[in-house]
């Protein structure tokens, strides 16, 4: 099997890639490895937390340790791996050669590694930051936080933030300028849209982040009061920063895993999404209200009963969107022909579990019953339903899917089936239980709990769901592993798909598309199948299949260039956060090398000569 | 595991002490019912959604022969019902929330209340009654049949206020002072603790808040309000000499001697708590001894510093604070 398709390879190849299949696999690869380093200190908290009184962690040690699980979760494993499928699908779905910007993508990624790498050398320094993944103030300034940890977390999301916000802002352009003749708004593959629909959340949210961190770096480093109550300030300014960027990132997180099942709901039950327009709208009101209910995570702050009432009333609106989405989801299974493979077993756990996770969320919109459930172990059981069962389900729906187009060779079911089941349990097992402990009077973040609360059994049993879910890697390795040495030929499409990706060889040749195609409805490959909705515009047969005149020579492929230029911004970058620890010098020759960088970049020509 | 539930929510409060499905005061009861119902429409709803989903999973799966299914672009109506339903459900918990919201997050009507200020320390909680003259720590008593309403504040960052059977949490924000009230209806002990995470510690920020009779809450008012008695026994006045000669007297103050420290815990009615280190041991004298031998090792992190004292003076001084009653 040709994996390198056209490629030329060695390490040089993918320092200056900036192609964006190859793009893809490294966030992929990189997104997966923190999520098994994060999934780890998952499982080490689950060990402390097996038995009362415990004393396998210390205390400061368990608080670094729930710090970077969720920090490294959220910021280093599920964004990584969300716009992995981002890069790889998006532009062949909609029927492009690659994204708007691939310098900037090849960036994005070389600082979003940056961030991560710099957040993880606080390991071996024994400075992991302490304060949470919402590093409240005043806990986080110097005062109560004097050590670098913290500073270790504003640098390293400050230098991927402005990875992330790049990243948007392409695949925002990306699908408005670069979909194939014919392929309208209405005519996009549900992935596709729901990436669109990411990309202007992170574009939106990212930056009052940065600007909160920014705050933050400068009460810890120059010594501004702009978090300090004794100075007249109030520190409840950095739970809304935070906030009004933290609730949009969990539909971040969750609306591509929600493009993802609406993409292989259909093609394993053989039949087109039902209601597509209102899967689109109910995605695009998600994420509009996703930006006015921030206030429900600071319900037990005492900012009063109107702006409660407001935002749990907001709150409570989001769950018609998401009711809409799961009953068409389940219309477009009803009548179909259910082939339960291991991306439609993800699919249909997805549907399952996160509906668990959206009903505990219902009951936390409501301020007065919040009051007893926020900050306990309600509220991780509640979080976890949705980003495992949402979200990793969701990636790992996706991963099954498209690994044979992404790599022309077809993982093992049975091996696939045990991950699922396996994951499925775990899944349950660990959390499920957590409703009750927090209900009994678990509060979040402690370190240990105090025999006769009760708490013990269920803390045992979410401990041995903990292992269950370290036991569900292996078959997934295994499943790498073996297809690694001898997987089967995937063909162009071996799921029957309906949509542009399968048009092309698996693995796509780097060009994507010899011929950009003509897009003239929607599951174009489905058109023999589909009877029309009514008679109109674009109906007659032909599908995607490229439509040019016979006489008429295909146009010549010009593909970008590859570059170094990113990657020595992003070093330059890098280097300028070292100096944020505390070195001016460093930080001022990092400037250099970001501005050296800069104009070479600028004065490269995107563009090579002719591939093909 | 839903039955277990069910089961966990008949039973008694006293094996789980610190639970929000067991309330003992009129605030936690509005919290309880308005989950219950929240709760059972939650269960409705999971149970009709899991049920059509079981059924679409083995009634839709394809069989051999099947071909393909006929394609359907939506239905309006099925739309419009599904976006209604939930809708409706909603307004049904919107409309006791707001009712409930209007009532908890507001300050209590009652003129009559027992007004308590709490100040969370790292990693300790301090009591004062304004109008009664007391100070103390990490336990409070309160008489039943009337309203406790707490003015509270933090002295570092933030913490959050959390007795599960008497109230929801109230953070404890710097440069704010927020208020949170209740009428308990039993008598008992309480249990309670931070509910924001407030560094090292957090885990061992633990409290008690005591629901007496009437009767018994003057008396413990009337104890409480008194300087510390002199102790009676020698061992007990040695203790005290260690006590006054040492660094205790710069963090702790004991009302009626020279310690008038404010950094630390108010001692001067030490010997009728329950608990040492805000709720970390039984407060007993092998305990206390055990605290004073080592308090990083009790409650790491906590911000006493050790101090050397020989044998003698920690049995000494366990005989003086325990005579602080």
């Amino acid at each position: 099997m040709a994996m390198t398709g056209g490629y030329s390879t060695g390490i040089r190849s993918w320092l200056t890639t900036v192609d964006h299949k190859r793009i893809a696999i490294m966030y992929f690869v990189v997104g997966f490895v923190f999520l098994l380093i994060a999934g780890v200190e998952g499982q080490l908290i689950r060990l402390q937390l097996a038995a009362p009184e415990r004393s396998f962690l210390d205390p400061d040690l368990y608080n670094q340790l729930f710090t970077m699980h969720g920090t490294t979760m959220v910021f280093f494993a599920g964004m990584p791996l969300v716009v992995a499928f981002f890069n790889f699908v998006v532009p062949l779905q909609i029927g492009a050669r690659d994204v708007a910007f691939p310098r900037l993508n090849a960036f994005s990624f070389w600082v979003f590694l940056f961030g991560g790498l710099f957040l993880y050398s606080s390991v071996p320094l024994r400075v992991m930051p302490d304060g949470g993944w919402f590093a409240y103030m005043p806990l986080t300034n110097p005062e109560y936080s004097p050590g670098p940890g913290i500073d270790f977390y504003v640098l390293a999301l400050l230098i991927s933030g402005v990875g992330s916000i790049a990243g948007g802002l392409n695949f925002l352009v990306t699908i408005l300028n670069m979909r194939a003749p014919g392929m309208t708004f209405m005519r996009m593959p549900l992935f596709t849209w729901m990436a669109l629909i990411v990309s202007a959340l992170i574009l939106l949210a990212f930056p009052p982040f940065t600007v909160g961190l920014i705050f933050m770096l400068f009460d810890r480093s120059f010594g501004t009061h702009f978090f300090d109550a004794a100075a007249g300030a109030d520190p409840v300014l950095w739970q809304h920063l935070f906030w009004v960027f933290g609730h949009p990132e969990v539909y971040i997180l969750i609306l591509p895993a929600f493009g993802i099942v609406s993409d292989v709901i259909p093609t394993f039950s053989r039949k087109i999404l039902f209601g597509y327009p209102v899967v689109v709208f109910s995605g695009v009101l998600i994420a509009f209200l996703g930006f006015g209910v921030w206030v429900h995570h600071m319900f037990s702050v005492g900012l009063g009963p109107v702006v409660n009432a407001v935002f749990g009333g907001a709150t409570m609106l989001i769950a018609i969107p998401t009711g809409i989405k799961i009953f068409n989801w389940i219309a477009t299974m009803w009548g179909g022909r259910l082939r339960f493979r291991t991306a439609m077993l993800f699919a249909a756990g997805l549907v399952a579990t996160f509906t668990i996770g959206g009903l505990s969320g219902v009951m936390h919109s409501s301020p007065p019953a919040d009051l007893q459930q926020t900050d306990t172990y309600f509220v991780v059981a509640h979080f976890h339903y949705v980003l495992i069962g949402g979200t990793v389900f969701g990636l790992f729906c996706g991963f099954y899917y498209w690994f044979p187009k992404a790599t022309g060779r077809m993982l093992h079911e049975g091996l696939g089936k045990a991950h699922f089941w396996l994951s499925f349990l775990a899944l349950n097992v660990t959390f499920f239980p957590m409703h009750f402990s927090g209900l009994l009077g678990m509060p979040r973040r402690t370190y240990t709990y105090a025999e006769g609360l009760g708490l013990d059994v269920f803390n045992l049993i979410s401990t041995i769901g903990a292992f269950i879910f370290t036991l569900s890697f292996v078959p997934l390795v295994w499943n790498l592993w073996r297809t690694w040495r001898r997987g089967e030929a995937a063909g162009h499409n071996p799921w029957d798909a309906s949509t542009l990706e399968w048009t092309m060889a698996s693995p796509p040749p780097h060009y994507n598309f010899a011929e950009i195609p003509v897009v003239d409805r929607r599951d174009p490959l489905w058109h023999p199948y589909i009877e029309p909705e009514s008679r109109g515009e674009g109906d007659e047969p032909g599908g995607a299949v490229p439509r040019r005149q016979p006489e008429e020579p295909p146009a010549p492929v010009v593909m970008p260039n590859p570059s170094y230029w990113p990657l020595v911004l992003a070093v330059g970058m890098l280097l300028m956060t070292i100096g944020g620890l505390g070195s001016l010098g460093l930080t001022l020759f990092g400037l250099l090398v970001t501005a050296v960088g800069l104009f070479a970049w600028a004065f490269e020509p995107a563009f090579g000569d002719e591939a093909h | 595991m839903l039955f277990l539930g069910v089961l966990i929510s008949q039973g008694c409060g006293g094996e789980y002490p610190q639970s929000a499905l067991h309330p003992s005061s009129d605030s936690a009861t509005i919290l309880d019912r308005l989950f219950d119902q929240i709760f059972w429409w939650a269960v409705g709803v999971f149970v009709v959604v899991e049920g059509i989903l079981v059924y679409v999973f083995v009634r839709f799966r394809e069989r051999p022969g099947d071909t393909r299914p006929k394609q359907v672009h939506g239905h309006l109506l099925l739309e419009v019902g599904w976006t209604l339903a939930p809708a409706l459900i909603l307004v049904a918990i919107a409309i006791p929330t707001i009712r409930a919201i209007f009532i908890i997050d507001r300050s209590t009507p009652d003129p009559e209340a027992l007004v308590v200020e709490v100040i969370g320390k790292q990693w300790w909680w301090e009591f004062r009654y304004p109008e009664l003259g007391i100070v103390t720590a990490n336990e409070a008593h309160v008489p039943l049949g009337r309203t406790v309403d707490l003015r509270l504040r933090s002295a570092d960052v933030l913490h959050s206020f959390w007795i599960p059977r008497l109230a929801g949490k109230r953070d404890l924000v710097p440069g704010i002072e927020n208020q949170l009230w209740f009428r308990p209806d039993s008598v008992g002990v309480y249990h309670g603790q931070c509910a924001e995470f407030c560094g090292t510690a957090h885990a061992l920020m633990g409290m008690r808040l005591i629901v007496d009779e009437p009767d018994d809450f003057e008396r413990w008012v009337r104890a409480n309000a008194a300087p510390a008695s002199t102790p009676g026994d020698a061992e007990a006045r040695a203790g005290q000499g260690v006590f006054m000669a040492n660094a205790c007297v710069s963090c702790h103050a004991v009302r009626g001697t020279q310690a008038t420290g404010q950094f630390g815990p108010d001692l001067t009615h030490f010997g009728s708590r329950l608990t040492i280190a805000s709720g970390v041991l039984e407060n007993t004298p092998a305990n206390l001894a055990r605290w004073l031998d080592s308090t990083q090792h009790v409650k790491p992190g906590n911000l006493m510093p050790e101090v050397e004292l020989s044998d003698a003076q920690v049995r000494q001084l366990v005989a003086y604070l325990g005579s602080l009653r």
